[in-house]
């Protein structure tokens, strides 16, 4: 696809970038297992600012494994991850958080029963005389809203449950972004989505990176991943077997390395 | 094999758009009273009732009591003064289940906690023994019972072990305690709270003392004065700057009904209700569960722990990754619903002028989640207020007075009210199928 040289020509990485050349988070040599289970080994990659990297891999590659230990909600057993090129050690989502790693989640996030500024700010309320400041909480969530176009909700205080995929997407997506997330982690964010919803949620995605935020998707679908990534990397059973810009893949040697790890000799 | 795409099925807008009409609570989005009048019964039609029930129980009780009560005393002022306080125990009581049927959880002990409350108020204020003082005493049997939730939910929220079995077993335990704590002193199992010492009627008042009718009508005016004013201030604002608020007429109709409320309950009350000489004037308790009310809807709607209570109720998962601390929340509910028993406990030891034995906490916490669920507050978790333990409160408390007037035996009312509680939890449940969503958080 054309488009993924045109949208990565219109990256602008913004101002708080790390020096050049430096990617804004860098893993290092990661290795995870669960008991017996090695679900990542000897893992890098790079996520640079100002650019949606794709990670690709079939079911139980250990995608969502390596997300939530960028995330800090597992631990890794071995290896580094550099943040704006300084080793730290993220235990919690709440470590994650103040580096301005924000994640959404395969599972949405979310709470169904609450409306969605309530979900929005949920444990970061804004309070005024120790009392809930409802008032400036949705004038802030409706701006971050606007300023994402996600505008196809009804009222900004329905109940999240009363949403459809693409708006409860839209909404874990803008929550992440609310508190000047530096880079954002989305883990399937289409996957259970419809062909509207789902371009919704790409679009997205891309002001997320014009904003120069680095962003990172997972993906089964590679008709996603060639419409948003700037670049592409690929698990294979718990290796990074390549990254690189995504104009260096066409879609067969993407399913090549998905599928068996490697080109074999074809691509 | 990398997964194939699925081919979408083409979305049919107009069914969608229907259902997520249905699904949006009318205030937020209707402009006119016309308009959410409509948005609101397209949604009863469509099964989600809402306050439906609760009203529609008032009302048939009314009407059935009223017809079939002998001499048709029912709608007396003396019969309805007397069924408020009645049902201030059980209102209280569903206010305090709320709390933990909102994370999901329920506490059975609900009603022997707050007899230990009860026990230990009246049992302190003797003047035979202890003879303290009757805030003392009031504090006392409150940090009790707030200590009762504290090792009740600890034991829940960091042993993870279950709440049903947890309080069930606090049920057993603290009978005992009740039973151990009514054979102290030399009052045979019965301490009283009849007597001339004026400390030992301050309790005894909160059930039964008067509020003079002048000072009624002076303060439930400012009362339905004050909060109207704020209710209309706060939606005139929020319509002004652009947030989202009920149409002018909702605000307006609410506040009028308040009124309506505030006045006809002052006005029953002030009646003279006594058949010799003069009783007359509101009731201390009334003012006290309006507190009770009024404070913990504050907390669960205004606070960022109320928030959290919410957000534990409808996805756990959610809450954790939010970083809110699930154990302490869930200790601290706990925590409030004893305490709140023990406030339920003390109005109930007032009702009977004392405490013994025949206290039925298996009763009370059943009427207890009746009320709550009857209310609206769900089973399920994460969704009911504190108003819907209120309003189940009085249904409750409207059942049980009219099976008194009608002489029916106990058996009858356990009956009926087993029967009341098995409908109020299979309409939680068709709701919850229904719609995923009901009334949320929202004030
Ligand atoms: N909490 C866990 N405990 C044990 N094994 C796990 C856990 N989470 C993931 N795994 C294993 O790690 C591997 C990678 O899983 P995952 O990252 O979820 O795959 P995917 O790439 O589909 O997201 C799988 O073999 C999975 O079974
Ligand atoms: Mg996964």
């Amino acid at each position: 696809m054309s488009d993924a040289n045109v949208a990565r020509a219109g990256a602008q990485p913004n101002a708080a970038a790390p020096p050049a050349g430096e990617a804004r988070l860098q893993v290092r040599a990661l290795g995870k297992h669960f008991g017996a289970v090695q679900a990542l080994s000897d893992v890098d990659l790079d996520l640079p600012a100002g650019q949606v990297t794709a990670l690709c891999g079939d079911n139980g590659a250990g995608k969502t494994v390596l997300t939530k230990c960028i995330a800090g909600i597992f631990q890794a057993d071995q290896g580094q991850i550099l943040w704006e090129g300084k080793p730290v050690h993220i235990r919690s989502p709440r470590d994650a958080a103040h580096l301005g790693i924000e994640t959404v989640y395969q599972d949405l996030a979310l709470a169904d029963n609450l409306d969605i500024v309530q979900n929005m700010f949920l444990a970061r309320e804004r309070l005024r005389g120790g009392l809930l400041d409802e008032d400036a909480m949705e004038r802030d969530a409706a701006e971050t809203l606007a300023s994402l176009r996600v505008t196809t909700v009804r009222s900004i205080r329905q109940p999240v449950g009363s949403l459809s995929g693409g708006q409860r997407q839209s909404v874990a997506v803008a929550k992440a972004v609310m508190w000047n997330s530096k880079l954002v982690l989305l883990d399937e964010p289409t996957a259970a989505l419809g062909v509207v919803q789902t371009k919704m949620v790409l679009d997205l995605v891309r002001r997320l990176r014009d904003r120069g935020l680095a962003v990172m998707v997972i993906s089964h679908n590679l008709n996603d991943v060639f419409e948003v990534a700037d670049r592409i990397a690929v698990l294979y059973l718990g290796r990074m077997v390549i990254q690189d810009a995504a104009s260096a893949f066409d879609r067969q040697r993407v399913v090549q390395y998905m599928t068996s790890g490697g080109t074999n000799g074809s691509g | 094999m990398a997964r194939v795409e699925v081919p979408e099925l083409p979305p049919d807008p107009t069914a969608a758009t229907k259902v997520a009409e249905l699904e949006v609570p009318p205030e937020i989005v209707a402009q006119t009273l016309g308009e959410y009048l409509r948005a609101w019964a397209a949604r009863v039609r469509a099964g989600d009732s809402g306050v439906l029930p609760v009203i529609a129980g008032l009302a048939v009780i009314t009407v059935v009591f009223q017809a079939i009560s002998p001499h048709h005393v029912f709608l007396s002022a003396l019969n309805l003064v007397n069924l408020l306080q009645q049902s201030a125990v059980f209102m209280v009581l569903a206010m305090a289940e709320g709390f933990v049927l909102l994370l999901g959880e329920i506490d059975l002990s609900v009603g022997y906690v707050a007899a230990v409350g009860g026990v230990i108020g009246v049992q302190l204020v003797q003047p035979a023994t202890t003879r303290w003082p009757w805030w003392a005493a009031v504090v006392a049997a409150l940090l009790a019972c707030a200590l009762i939730g504290a090792a009740q939910g600890t034991l829940i929220t960091r042993l993870k072990l279950p709440s049903f079995v947890v309080t069930l077993a606090g049920f057993l335990i603290f009978n005992g305690v009740v039973l151990i704590l009514l054979l102290l002193g030399p009052f045979s199992g019965y301490p009283s709270l009849l007597g001339d010492d004026t400390n030992r009627q301050v309790l005894y008042h909160l059930m039964w003392g008067t509020i003079d009718p002048l000072a009624g009508w002076i303060g439930m005016i400012v009362i339905v004065a004050g909060l109207g004013l704020a209710l209309w201030l706060r939606d005139t604002r929020r319509r002004r700057s652009g947030l989202v608020a009920p149409p002018l007429g909702l605000t307006l109709l609410k506040i009028v009904l308040m009124a309506i409320v505030g006045l006809t309950v002052v006005a029953i009350c002030n009646i003279n209700r006594a058949n010799i000489g003069t009783v007359a004037g509101v009731p201390w308790v009334i003012p006290i569960v309006l507190a009770v009310l009024g404070a913990w809807t504050v907390l669960l709607q205004r606070t960022s722990f109320g928030r959290y209570v919410y957000a534990i109720g409808g996805n756990p998962e959610a809450a954790r990754r939010a970083g809110i601390k699930l154990a302490s929340i869930r200790t601290w509910a706990f925590v409030i619903c004893s305490f709140t028993a023990g406030i339920g406990g003390l109005l109930y030891a007032s009702y009977l002028g004392g405490m013994s034995n025949n206290v039925n906490g298996g009763q009370l916490v059943l009427y207890a989640v009746a009320a709550a669920v009857i209310g609206g507050t769900s089973l399920f978790g994460g969704r009911g207020k504190v108003m819907h333990g209120a309003l189940g409160g009085l249904v409750i408390g409207g059942i049980y007075n009219g099976m008194y007037l009608l002489g029916l035996d106990v058996q009858w009312q356990f009956i009926v009210t087993g029967l009341v509680l098995l409908s109020a939890v299979t309409i939680d449940a068709l709701s919850r199928r229904g719609a995923t969503t009901g009334s949320v958080a929202h004030v």
